[in-house]
């Protein structure tokens, strides 16, 4: 267990900036999720963090050794590859081994361990076999189990579950999250998939083009992205933006949409006193959908009713917008009807119209710039 | 079996057919390869008297005799050639691969400035026929004083050879995946450990192909080690100053002795071969 720094990291191919001044302190036992689209450098960063990659520039530190000139067998790390790289040519025993031989364990230690971390993966019964002989999801616990049993300080997992099917991959999730919380070692868990990181996380840093966006608890992604890629990449649907006025009625904030009418927006978060062109951020499930058209509200029409069991997902017409939101299975909607749009205005997150970021208010990071104050000493704030 | 339904019978009749043909064609191939092979070592085997007089040979052999063979193991110096065309057939192959196959990793592994030209004329070396460099060959030998000798042999068929063991050898590394040798490095390997561990077994059925193609090419060679030796030449440049002065049965002989050894090597490594790949191939 240790806790990783990594102070301005930036990895370069050729001309492009896959890792653009990454830091990030990841603390003791903390498991962090690393988000983003393909392509957005978040593998880079991982393989960083194992010495798979040189840095072009920055620092990294494993439990406060600088580690950035070491090679990856001298960094105390484990990682679980996405193709889960397990040796074909050894037995499921000698690939779990692997790691520990290196290392020049004594022989009697070896078998423990490797019993050890069989018995947690469940593979005590494969222990004899080819990973031929093995199936996917076998192997994928191979794999982790291979990197459980050097004990490492820090767990590097790069897209693990991505090779499984469907049903496997929930599976798989639970019982990773339930084992690596066993366990508690610093895991950087890099992913695609959003609600793997939303459901895994302690806490989630979101990147775009080789920088980080956004760093924080999954929740608080959810419901307070720092911009408009973090809100419609995160969360299914994606957030709703509006673009609307906001205006003081005698004492009261409205947010006026040309085409669609009003909304009180009165103890909305984040506005200050600021009024004129913004744009709005919604969860789908932060729309409340009326309708009765003399009731307050946005003024929309049913496009699309999609009944999903749990609740009915609605795509709306306002103006030229479009719009999703979630109802009620019972709720009774037809198609074309006219409804009207209620806002939990607390929900609402504002951001600036040109730059797509959220207004400056409380977020623990400045998107884009100010990277630099994602420290411990403001998660420690944060947490107490 | 009644029970079948009608449809399902002529997919399985024309998968029949197709597997059918399949053995056709593999029978076909092989004999192509095996009859003359055969028929060389029939001739070769049966008595001389009856080789020499019998007009169509029998294809079965009646009779077993070792004379043609001892007849031809007997000429002069065909013994030392045959061994010195086995040393130098092994000199050629660990030359080859020790120089080849770094190369090969490096292509499969690495790319650095210039990798499509350097493979470009790795193989361009192949375009060069060695007739046009017979001489000055010879005159560079003569001069370095390692004419006539086994190792200045071994190094022509090890530039014979090398474009293709770096071609084979990159392809078979470029098949093993790289991130097995990025784990290995991360659960504790020295980059070289980590190849010596985990690429190097995995490409060995790869290697050992490559390993048979070198040894073949220096053991077939007739032009270079004819040049290149006078009082001492592989088999192949022994037999061919003979060859046309030669009985029939010396020929017959000649050619059985020269296929055992490939024979030899291609079963040795190829059961290696079946039985490495049967395990590693998914």
């Amino acid at each position: 267990m240790a806790e990783i720094r990594l102070e301005g990291v930036t990895k370069l191919f050729r001309q492009v900036r896959a890792v653009d001044e990454v830091t990030l302190t990841i603390a003791e036992g903390e498991f962090m999720v690393l988000l983003g689209p393909s392509g957005c450098g978040k593998t880079t960063l991982l393989r960083s963090i194992a010495g798979l990659e040189q840095l072009d520039a920055g620092r990294v530190l494993i439990g406060g050794q600088d580690v950035t000139y070491l090679p990856p067998r001298k960094r105390n790390i484990a990682m679980v590859f996405q193709s889960y790289a397990v040796f074909p040519h050894m037995t499921v025993f000698d690939n779990i081994a692997f790691g520990l031989r290196m290392h020049r364990t004594p022989r009697s230690d070896i078998q423990r361990q490797v019993q050890q971390a069989a018995e947690l993966l469940h593979i005590e019964n494969l222990l004899e076999r080819y990973p031929s002989q093995t199936s996917g999801g076998q192997r994928q616990r191979i794999a982790v189990a291979r990197a459980l049993a050097m004990e490492p300080q820090v767990l590097l997992m790069d897209e693990p579950l991505s090779n499984l099917d469907a049903l496997l991959r929930l599976e798989a999730r639970a019982e990773l999250k339930r084992l690596l919380n066993e366990i508690g070692s610093t895991t950087i868990y890099v992913t695609h998939d959003q609600v793997e990181a939303m459901s895994m996380g302690d806490r989630v840093a979101v990147m775009r083009a080789g920088k980080l966006v956004q760093v924080d608890e999954p929740l608080t992604i959810y419901q307070r992205p720092a911009d408009r890629f973090v809100g419609g990449f995160i969360g299914n649907p994606p957030m709703n933006f509006l673009r609307v006025t906001v205006e003081s009625r005698d004492g009261a904030l409205v947010a006026v949409m040309p085409d669609a009418g009003e909304v009180p927006v009165d103890g909305a978060d984040g506005l200050g006193d600021r009024t004129g062109s913004l744009l709005m951020g919604i969860r789908a499930e932060d729309i409340h959908v009326e309708g009765g058209s003399r009731s307050p509200g946005l003024r929309g029409q049913v496009l699309v009713i999609e009944p999903l069991g749990s609740h009915n997902l609605v795509t709306l017409r306002l103006g030229a917008a479009q719009v999703k939101a979630t109802t009620r299975p019972d709720e009774r909607l037809d198609v074309d009807q006219e409804v009207r749009l209620g806002i939990d205005a607390s929900r609402i997150r504002w951001l600036d119209v040109e730059r797509e970021v959220a207004l400056a208010d409380d977020t623990e990071i400045g998107p884009g710039a100010g990277l630099g104050e994602i420290g411990p000493s403001e998660l420690a704030s944060e947490k107490e | 079996m009644t029970a079948r339904p009608a449809s399902a019978r002529p997919g399985m009749r024309r998968r029949q057919l197709g597997r059918a043909l399949t053995y056709v064609a593999a029978t076909l191939l092989a004999a192509f390869v095996l009859a003359p092979i055969y028929l060389i070592a029939i001739s070769a085997l049966t008595p001389p008297e009856i080789a020499l007089t019998q007009y169509p040979r029998p294809l079965v052999p009646t009779e077993i005799s070792f004379d043609t063979i001892r007849f031809f193991l007997d000429a002069a110096g065909v013994v030392d050639a045959f061994w010195r065309s086995v040393y130098v057939g092994i000199i050629t192959l660990v030359l080859a691969l020790l120089i080849g196959a770094p190369a090969g990793y490096a292509i499969a592994r690495y790319a650095f400035r210039g990798r499509e030209t350097y493979r470009l004329l790795v193989l361009s070396t192949r375009a060069f026929p060695v007739v046009i460099l017979a001489i000055p060959l010879a005159v560079t030998y003569i001069r370095l004083g390692i004419n006539d000798s086994i190792i200045g042999v071994a190094l022509m068929h090890t530039a014979l050879a090398l474009p293709f063991a770096i071609l084979i050898t990159s392809s078979v590394f470029i098949s093993v995946p790289r991130e097995l040798e990025e784990a290995a490095q991360t659960l504790g390997c020295h980059p070289i450990q980590a190849f010596l561990r985990v690429s190097l077994p995995l490409a060995l059925p790869g290697l050992a192909a490559a390993a048979i193609f070198t040894w073949v090419i220096s053991w077939n060679d007739v032009f270079a080690a004819s040049i290149l030796t006078l009082r001492e030449p592989t088999l192949p440049a022994r037999v061919l100053t003979s060859l046309t002065q030669s009985r029939i049965t010396f020929q017959f002989a000649a050619g059985f002795i020269m296929l055992i050894p490939s024979i030899v090597v291609i079963f040795f490594i190829r059961r290696y071969l079946l039985g490495l790949w049967g395990r590693v191939v998914k």
